[in-house]
């Protein structure tokens, strides 16, 4: 089934890293012209796979033919030699290089920055994006930063593009204003590859889709020939029931009120600015925004974590309504009253858990302080992590295994897991379904649906507006650090709260 | 079908589970290929039968008595200093200034024996003299901790430059106290008086400092086992956000480790002033500063472990200096033993850690190797 | 009055062997190693050459018949070849091995001292010297000789032209290695590698190829500190430990330096200038003080090494993957 217009073509690709087959006998074809997305749950070896072809990883068994010749690409540089370009998920830049610098990276001949400044401009002026070729990596938002590596692909006069995860950091705009520059390379004839989660954007940016899963390859569409639900199906291998449980507030009581919160970061920048609202105990209260509008600042600044400006306030209100500042405490005060923080970070281990330490050390991190000794009490966290092990069902060898050898969903298990047997009073949790399977997904909305049901005021940030939508009691929106609405979750319209994630000024919702 | 030549024909892999019995193997092996090293190397130099070497080195450190308490001596310190570095590495806080932090404890050590002479009676030296040490290894250590964790300036450059400051100062302070007047050494301090010289217990003029360095190698075990700390201090090493997470104070904990660090330290240049050497001179540590680091590091930071590596080097080195002294070499061939030694066993770390796979050309699958 | 004219001269030959330490080890911590065994590449430099002097003056019965180029090149080829033999040492187990670059370089500043001083020993001892040390007189001449006219221009030829080639070489090697890491693709390259090596692998650059080549010629390059060191400043008399705690020094120029070669040059003669500055100023009949002064090198570097991660300044802050290992197929 080779024919002239395949770029790509892997035959029976197989990579192994230690006991786990990250891919398992691929086969798969990139065409020209075309923008092939690539599906899978994570974990699936999308990733394994896009690093074979752009030479970071080397095969265990297979054949890469490019352009229907048999290839060996060994390394990065073979790669590029070949034209294939790749947009890592986290950036390849250097920080402290400029613009120009980093496109030049790796190519040959004499440095002249002058003439690599002009070229960069006629791309940009080709397909229309925007790139100072002097300014520094350091001072760049990452949609610049993204510009610069799909500037420095196309430098490299790359026609095989492979983009990882792209839009998981973008605006709307951006990522329409990406996907039109991508549409008109496949139709200067470049092979595009596209790694994504968001099943809209598969529908709106693809012409074919290709589906792995658990390392295997699945099957393939044309995107007109499909539709969600199937292109669902093939990635988890049965339907999946898409109803999210959500039960009426029993008695809900104010408990956190946040009064005018601003937060500057280093730099400096307003990150969040005179926020207010308040959440109830027994209630899920969302928070939707597009990333990097301040939901990490909100719940570290009601963790403790963050610095705030003066005039900031957060009460903690106990259950015979007396008020308590928050701001001001230690983290561990305010951990000691019962407000609880999962927040499950990008590469998920980096906050909130240790990769070396096993499961034991893991849940000790909570409650190592407990007892009057210098020392330790080992008992109690031992007995934790049975609980969530045999609760939450995690897969692990044995409780002595480091948390970092465990899969993406196991970590998130151990680390919601750990901060509800806190017993809190208040659980924040962000992105807890980050890169989760649709299975594990669900045990975890279960999980905070449990705590909701005993009384505990959840904040729960998330990618997912669907998600959103069908969990949250209310729904707080975030525009660029502002609150641009609360609204009942119950009736709220999927436009309404995407066009109040990127405008501001929406509807104010009712505040109970 | 044709397999292109650029293939890669090495590729390695992280082993996945290792026996315990696996390092122990490898470092013998490294061992035994270092010393075999050493054995040609010595062959070349000496035209000496190898076998020779091993009686050499067994004699160095084992040959009589006195040769075993100095080589007891000599690990109890090495020991010392290497127990002091550990809980900074462990929290991944470089610190290559133990020497620095041990000398300037030795100076402390020798001033409180100068300027208390005349004051003090022999026990309110010897207190002051363990006070003054300790607290002079602990600023030491403090000052880079302070930086380290208020502008996270580079620990391992700044303990470096430390170690020169503290040799400069003794330096100064051998002028200053010189003894004979001209000589620019201080020489045996109170050797008429013995005063604030520790007691000699046993009967045996080292004893003391072993079974002090024992005590703090087993009090060490405990403490980054077991206690609050030690876990504070692994979990700031392993992930400084999830130890704020957590609500741990990291700047606190880097500042209170590298105090302790220091004050260990000062507990070493304590002994080696007041117990072994009761002079003060620019090289009494003797490089064990940097010793220290190689062997906190090849024991992975296990203070019983160490124990081991430092009796180890120490055994090869005055091995080494047995050589040199029988076949009329210079002292210094000791250095370039240990350092070949070193160069084995630091190389065979990764054939704990890594598989290594060699294709061969033709050959499908990836055969297996070490 | 301060004697500048009889100061700058002693201080530029101070700072010399300074310079090629930090170049060096700037060449190599801008590919992300840390090399702490660059005091023991300097000895082992030193003693090379003094290897090679030694026997080609061996070999020569007369010294009327040695012939100034075999001089030079002798104890210059070899020692770039140990200082090269050193280099490649770390970068075996630095970079293929992957072990800790701290305990590495540790070690082979052990072995380097220990090398040059046990083959400085022997061969005092092999040419039967009364005093303990080993003088190569003839061919320091060689090393030793000023510019022409250095004589005839009085202060100005004393200051700027009274020096032996290598410290010219010095100064040359200096900018050469600023301009390169500055403004061309192989200094972007090396630098990238030193900022994030994942990123430079996945352009195509050749991390493990850099960071040998760079590591390597550091090495040379300070190993030659060693050589200028004996056969220049010391005029071709090697004694054990002579050489001291330059190599750390050295070390120190680097940050002092903020990583910058070109800076180098006049903070060596600086730091050369600190070393000896116990010689000019009065101190009396306190030679205690002079300890004091020779302190100052040390502490004026841990003052720039606080302001500028006080400053937090990017372009000034050390190399992001200094001391690093760097192994692509981690996971």
């Amino acid at each position: 089934m080779e024919n002239s217009n395949s770029a790509v073509s892997l035959r029976n690709i197989t990579k192994r890293f230690g006991a786990t087959t990250a891919n398992d006998h691929v086969t798969l074809d990139i065409r020209k012209g075309e923008i092939l997305a690539l599906l899978g749950e994570n974990g699936s070896g999308k990733t394994t796979l896009m690093n074979m072809i752009s030479g970071i990883y080397y095969p265990d068994e297979g054949q890469i033919l490019i352009n229907g010749k048999e290839t060996v690409i060994s390394s990065p540089k073979d790669a590029i030699n070949l034209g294939i370009g790749m947009i890592h998920q986290h950036f390849k830049l250097v920080d402290v290089l400029t613009a120009a610098e980093n496109i030049e990276l790796g190519l040959g001949g004499k440095l002249n920055l002058k003439q690599t400044a002009k070229k960069i401009q006629e791309i940009c002026s080709a397909y229309g994006f925007e790139v100072d070729p002097n300014q520094k990596v350091y001072d760049m938002s990452v949609s610049q930063k993204q510009t610069v590596e799909i500037v420095k692909v196309l430098y490299r006069g790359a026609d095989i593009l492979i983009l990882d995860e792209p839009t998981a950091v973008l605006t709307p705009q951006e990522t329409e204003k990406l996907f039109t520059v991508l549409r008109n390379m496949r139709d200067s004839g470049k092979a595009i590859v596209i790694i994504t989660h968001k099943m809209h954007e598969v529908e709106s940016i693809s012409d074919r889709v290709a589906i792995l899963r658990k390392g295997q390859y699945v099957g393939e569409k044309m995107t007109k020939d499909t539709n969600a639900q199937e292109m669902t199906n093939m990635m988890v291998g049965h339907t999946v029931a898409l109803n999210i449980e959500r039960p009426e507030p029993v008695s809900p009581k104010p408990r956190i009120e946040v009064k005018d919160l601003t937060v500057l970061d280093e730099e400096g920048i307003v990150k969040l600015d005179h926020v207010s609202f308040t959440a109830y105990s027994g209630e899920i209260l969302g928070v939707a925004g597009i990333s990097g509008c301040g939901q990490k600042e909100l719940l570290e600044a009601i963790a403790g974590l963050q610095v705030t400006e003066p005039g900031s306030s957060i009460s903690y209100i106990t259950d015979d309504g007396q008020k308590e500042e928050l701001i001001g405490k230690d983290p561990l005060e305010i951990q000691e009253m019962g407000v609880a923080l999962s927040f499950v970070p990008e590469d998920r281990l980096g906050m909130g858990l240790v990769g070396s330490m096993d499961i034991n050390d893991n849940m000790m991190l909570r409650s190592f302080r407990h007892g009057h000794t210098a020392f330790t009490d080992r008992k109690a966290p031992h007995e934790v992590a049975e609980q969530v092990v045999d609760e939450l069902e995690v897969a692990t060898p044995s409780l002595n295994t480091p948390v970092s050898r465990l899969s993406g969903g196991n970590v998130q298990k151990i680390l919601v897991g750990r901060e509800i047997t806190t017993a809190p009073s208040v659980l924040l949790t962000a992105y807890a379904v980050r890169g989760l399977d649709i299975n594990s997904s669900y045990t975890i909305y279960h999980l905070i649906n449990e705590q909701k049901k005993q009384g505990v005021a959840v904040i729960y940030v998330g990618e997912d507006l669907d998600v959103l939508l069908e969990l949250a009691d209310r729904i707080l929106v975030l525009c660029g650090g502002k609150v641009s609405g609360i609204l009942p979750g119950r009736n709220a319209i999927k436009s309404q709260v995407g066009m109040m994630m990127t405008h501001m000024g929406g509807t104010k919702g009712d505040e109970k | 079908m044709t397999k292109n030549k650029r293939e890669p024909l090495i590729h390695i892999t992280k082993r996945v589970n290792i026996p315990i019995w696996f390092p122990l193997v490898v470092h013998a092996a490294a061992l035994l290929l270092a010393l075999l090293a050493c054995a040609v190397l010595t062959l070349v130099m000496t035209g000496e039968n190898p076998l020779s070497l091993l009686n050499s080195i067994i004699n160095g450190s084992f040959g009589s008595s006195r040769k075993i308490w100095v080589m007891l001596q000599n690990t109890a310190m090495l020991l010392c200093v290497s127990l002091a570095v550990t809980p900074a590495f462990r929290m991944r806080f470089w610190n290559i200034g133990a020497e620095g932090q041990t000398l300037i404890a030795c100076l402390a050590s020798a001033a409180c024996m100068i300027l208390l002479r005349d004051v003090l009676p022999n026990w309110a030296i010897i207190v002051c003299m363990a006070a003054a040490s300790m607290l002079a290894g602990a600023v030491w250590g403090l000052i880079p901790a302070v930086f380290k964790a208020k502008w996270g300036t580079n620990e391992t450059l700044f303990t470096l430059m430390m170690n020169y400051i503290a040799t400069q100062l003794v330096a100064f302070f051998c002028v200053v106290w010189e003894s004979p007047k001209g000589s620019g050494q201080i020489g045996i301090i109170n050797q008429r008086t013995e005063l604030g010289w520790l007691p000699v217990i046993g009967g045996q003029r080292y004893l003391l400092n072993v079974i002090v360095v024992g005590l703090i190698c087993v009090a060490m075990h405990f403490y980054l086992r077991y206690s609050k700390h030690g876990f504070e201090i692994s979990v700031v090493g392993e992930s400084v956000k999830t130890a704020h997470y957590v609500g741990i104070k990291v700047e606190k904990v880097i500042i209170r480790t590298m105090l302790l660090s220091g004050a260990v330290c000062g507990i070493a240049g304590f002994l080696l002033v007041g117990s072994t050497n009761h002079t003060l001179t620019t090289t009494l540590v003797n490089g064990r500063g940097f010793t220290a680091v190689m062997v906190s590091w090849l024991a992975k930071f296990s203070p019983f472990w160490m124990i081991m590596i430092s009796m180890l080097l120490v055994v090869l080195e005055r091995g080494a200096g047995e050589i040199s002294t029988k076949f009329g070499l210079n002292q210094s061939y000791s250095d370039m033993l240990t350092g070949i030694i070193l160069f084995f066993i630091i190389g065979s770390e990764f054939f704990i850690m890594y598989r290594v796979h060699f294709r061969k050309p033709g050959d499908k699958e990836g055969k297996l190797n070490v | 009055m301060f004697d500048f004219i009889s100061f700058i001269p002693r201080a530029v030959v101070q700072g010399i062997p300074l310079l090629f330490g930090s170049t060096g080890e700037t060449l190599s911590e801008k590919a992300g190693n840390l090399n702490l065994g660059i005091p023991g590449v300097m000895y082992t430099g030193g003693i090379c050459g003094v290897i090679g002097a030694f026997l080609y003056e061996q070999s020569v019965p007369n010294k009327a018949d040695i012939i100034p180029l075999f001089a030079i090149l002798v104890p210059l080829l070899s020692c770039l070849l140990g200082s090269l033999l050193m280099g490649l040492i770390y970068c075996f187990l630095t970079v293929n091995l992957r072990a800790n670059q701290n305990v590495t370089g540790l070690a082979m500043t052990t072995f380097g001292v220990g090398i040059g001083n046990f083959f400085g020993g022997s061969l005092i001892k092999l040419s039967g010297s009364a005093v303990p040390s080993i003088a190569l007189s003839t061919t320091s001449s060689f090393f030793h000789a000023g510019l022409p006219f250095a004589d005839d221009l009085g202060w100005f030829g004393k200051i700027f032209l009274s020096y032996g080639f290598l410290a010219y070489a010095a100064i040359a090697i200096s900018l050469v290695t600023a301009y390169v890491l500055r403004r061309t693709r192989t200094g972007l390259h090396l630098r990238s590698i030193g900022e994030s090596p994942a990123t430079a692998d996945a352009a195509g650059i050749n991390v493990k190829k850099y960071k040998y080549v760079a590591t390597c010629l550091g090495c040379m390059i300070a190993g030659l500190g060693g050589l200028y060191y004996v056969m220049d400043y010391a005029s071709g008399v090697w004694s054990n430990n002579a050489f001291g705690d330059r190599g750390w020094l050295a070390i120190a120029l680097v940050i002092f330096t903020i990583w910058r070669p070109n800076v180098g040059v006049l903070s060596s003669i600086l730091f050369g200038g600190l070393y000896i500055l116990h010689m000019y100023i009065p101190s009396g009949t306190n030679l205690a003080i002079k300890e004091l002064y020779k302190m100052l090198p040390y502490v004026v570097t841990i003052v720039v090494l606080i302001l500028t991660s006080t400053r937090k300044k990017r372009e000034d802050q050390p190399p992001q993957s200094l001391g690093l290992p760097y192994f692509r197929e981690e996971r």
